[in-house]
């Protein structure tokens, strides 16, 4: 294969993993949001927290593997956008170093003062990163400042700007949507309604923040008119998909409704990198010092390498992650034996 | 405030941290696969519980492990970016394939082992933490991998324009002799912290006149014969990689060792006070010929100098300063072989103890069995301190410069970074506290604890 192809086909593969992440931190992420409003005593708190255990942490290293595929794959892109987005990554590595601990270390003491500061670091830990990946896709699609150097000369506040924001507040909606309609498939009797409501009055909200984004999008970058007026099926499923998650929420069919969360925010994600290609970080000082797959990545030789490890090794994670939930895919009540 | 300096402080912190955890991870995990597994095949309860006991602490450990080394893979990027454009095309790849093979193994397979008591075939069951304990080894693989290329690079070339090094070969990266010096010193270090845990506890427990006196004994039986194995085979291969990084790293030998000038036959030192500034002695107590022999295996060959290999450095690649921090070699690696040579000593002692089947100890054995848990945890810290500050001025040896690979301060500014550094300080030091009191609540409380 020629680098050309090569460095299209990692691009690809960083999407996946991006998505990937997205689909699966992203219900776990809802599950940790909405904690506090699902459990109303202790031992509700619990039963919720674990209809993830088993999953957080395998879904965590979707997020590790993708960074790790773009220090590889594209050095200039890991090294820009890692050192660039300083403090927000450092937001968002304190947060998932108290969520993660927080799992594991909660029902570990009867202290009700302890499992309460785990329980806030579950929410927390789980609410910050939902807020600052949505944050990050629209500074990625939208462009940051970069110099010809590939340096991003802004600062932390010139990545919080409002449309960043508003994408912020909707990927934390339809994220703890995502997750409300995960309960509702993973919980039974008391829980799995009050996950039924939280999904309904949600659903509202959730979407319509995501169409005022994706008007915003319109407005605030070239994605439209990179992708044309009609942009294709993929945004437009995105939308068809989290329109009928209401319906199909009427109708009580959970399983279809988990489905459809699951593809919004694919095609969502899906289209921002659509958007993108083949620019990995988009210069709004100068759009030719953008980095691009191109100008970013590594050698042929390098990338050769990693697309076979990938070849061999892809497949066979996704076997054994996908036996993993249906080894646990039976709905977790507060009788079943509660790990965390 | 110095960029450069914050970046570095921060790394060792977090990379101190880090691996202050990881070990007691690597050893227990394969420990707890020991005991279920001797579940498996006796189907006696005690190796169950045992399993169970072990998990648990173990698990408790593996936290820390796991947010901790989310910092250590973002760090590279946010504040080493000059690094990472400079390696990326080599050492990102270990990274990403650790990521892919043994993070995704080792988080999947531990979520099976929790929740999978009761639901999965015992085999089924006993053979996801046997993955665990190998996603964390492989993990350990990998990272060595990309650490060896800083101590010793190959299977690279520069670029044209020489603004990046790139691989040219797979296998000459991944079987870089040093990899395969580090690795086994690294796993057997983990099990020596495994064991040496194992040891303490079940001693805690047999001194207490615990009601589950015969689990415990099994436990020190085989904590002392784990920890044994660890410890004799940690400073064997310690030894050999010293041998190898003669050639491979002089001045890492030579500061170590505060050998100012080249010597044939070296001496080793005892006890050093030096003036790094006039590069000799203050004070020193020698054993004439010690070093040749650790070095070469006989009482004679030249093992070169700081002064010496300063000048070839200058040689080779211009005016500058090429000694490492010769204290902090020369102490750390002190500490390291001293820590060491006790756990020889306290295994030793567990061993005997074991093997003659006696389990009332008197005050010392029983202070030593106690509190020798705390030596590898020494001789872990004082490793990579003296693996990492001895390879400076070098990130990568003979390539980058560790001055060179910082992020501009432009980009990360000062009190960016200091406010990096502080944030991680507090939270480490406190979740230390947390892990560390939750240990001890967990092992002492005894098998029903864990139930």
């Amino acid at each position: 294969m020629d680098l050309q192809t090569m460095q299209i086909i990692w691009f690809i593969l960083v999407a996946v993993l991006f998505t990937g992440f997205f689909i699966l931190e992203g219900f776990d992420f809802g599950v940790g949001i909405l904690l506090p409003f699902m459990g109303k005593d202790d031992l509700e708190r619990r039963t919720v927290i674990n209809t993830i255990g088993p999953f957080w942490d395998g879904n965590e290293v979707w997020l590790i593997t993708a960074g790790g595929a773009i220090f590889a794959a594209f050095p200039h892109w890991y090294a820009t956008l890692f050192s660039g987005f300083y403090l927000a990554l450092l937001l968002m590595l304190v947060a998932l170093i108290f969520r993660g601990l927080a799992f594991e270390y909660r029902s570990k003491r009867d202290n009700p003062a302890w499992r309460s500061f785990w329980d806030w670091s579950i929410f927390f830990g789980s609410a910050v990163p939902a807020l600052l990946w949505g944050v990050a896709m629209a500074n990625f699609i939208r462009g940051v400042p970069i110099d010809a150097s590939m340096n991003y000369t802004g600062g932390f506040f010139n990545l919080l700007n409002p449309y960043a924001l508003a994408c912020g507040v909707a990927s934390l909606l339809i994220f703890t949507l995502h997750g409300a309609v995960f309960l509702t498939l993973k919980t039974s009797g008391e829980l799995q309604e009050r996950a039924m409501g939280i999904a309904k009055k949600l659903w509202a909200p959730a979407t319509l923040l995501s169409l005022v984004f994706a008007v915003y999008t319109f407005v605030e970058t070239d994605l439209f008119t990179r992708l044309g007026v009609n942009p294709g099926a993929i945004p437009i499923f995105s939308v068809l998909a989290l329109l009928s998650v209401i319906v199909l929420l009427k109708k009580n069919a959970t399983g279809w409704a988990f489905f459809m969360t699951a593809i919004a925010i694919a095609f969502s994600a899906i289209t921002i990198f659509m958007g993108l290609f083949p620019r990995v970080l988009i210069s709004s000082t100068n759009p030719a010092w953008s980095l691009t797959i191109y100008n970013s990545s590594s050698s042929a030789y390098t990338l050769g390498i990693m697309t076979t490890v990938a070849l061999i090794f892809v497949p066979i994670v996704l076997i054994y992650q996908g036996w993993s939930y249906w080894v646990f895919r039976q709905r977790v009540t507060k009788d079943s034996k509660l790990e965390y | 405030m110095d960029t450069l300096f914050l970046a570095r402080l921060q790394f060792a912190l977090t990379s101190v941290f880090h691996f202050f955890f990881v070990p007691l991870t690597l050893g227990l995990s394969i420990f707890t696969a020991i005991m279920e597994t001797a579940w498996l095949r006796t189907g006696k309860e005690k190796y169950r519980q045992l399993a169970k006991f072990w998990g648990h602490l173990f698990l408790i450990n593996f936290a820390i492990g796991v947010v901790t080394g989310i910092v250590m893979e973002f760090q590279f990027g946010m504040n080493w970016s000059q690094y990472s454009r400079f390696v990326g095309d080599i050492f990102g790849v270990p990274l990403a394939i650790e990521a892919l093979l043994a993070f995704f193994l080792e988080s999947t397979f531990i979520g099976i082992w929790i929740f999978g008591w009761d639901r999965l075939p015992k085999r089924l069951h006993a053979a996801s933490i046997w993955l665990v304990a190998l996603g964390s080894n492989l993990s350990a693989l990998w990272i060595l991998v990309a650490n060896s290329f800083m101590q010793s690079p190959v299977g690279f070339r520069m670029a044209a324009d020489g603004s990046r090094a790139e691989m040219t070969s797979f296998s000459e990266l991944l079987f870089n002799p040093y990899v395969w010096l580090q690795f086994p010193h690294v796993v057997s270090a983990g099990v020596a912290t495994g064991g040496f845990m194992v040891i303490a506890v079940s001693a805690w427990h047999l001194m207490k006149k615990t009601r589950d006196k015969e689990a415990f004994r099994t436990s020190l039986k085989f904590g002392a014969i784990y920890a044994f194995m660890g410890a004799l085979l940690v400073s064997l291969a310690g030894h050999t990689q010293m041998q190898e990084m003669v050639h491979k790293q002089p001045m890492k030998v030579a500061a170590a060792e505060a050998l100012w000038h080249s010597e044939n036959p070296a001496s080793f030192s005892l006890f050093t006070v030096g003036n790094e500034k006039e590069l000799k002695d203050e004070f020193s107590i020698r054993v004439p010929g010690m070093l040749s022999f650790l070095a070469y295996n006989k009482f004679s060959g030249e093992v070169k100098g700081i002064s010496e290999l300063q000048e070839e450095a200058v040689a080779k690649y211009g005016p500058g300063d090429y000694i490492p921090s010769v204290i902090t070699a020369y102490w750390s690696f002190r500490f390291m072989v001293g820590a060491g040579t006790l756990m020889l000593l306290a295994a030793a002692v567990a061993l005997f103890k074991v093997i003659r089947e006696e389990y009332t100890f008197g005050k010392l054995t029983g202070a030593l069995l106690l509190w020798s848990f705390l030596l590898p945890y020494i001789a872990n810290s004082a490793g990579w301190i003296l693996t990492e500050m001895g390879r400076q001025p070098w990130i990568v040896v003979g390539l980058l410069k560790t001055e060179q690979a910082v992020t501009p301060a432009s980009v990360v500014s000062g009190a960016e970074l200091l406010t990096s550094v502080v944030v991680f300080t507090l939270i480490y030091s406190a979740l230390t506290l947390v892990n560390v009191l939750l240990l001890k609540k967990y092992a002492t409380a005894g098998l029903h604890g864990a139930e």
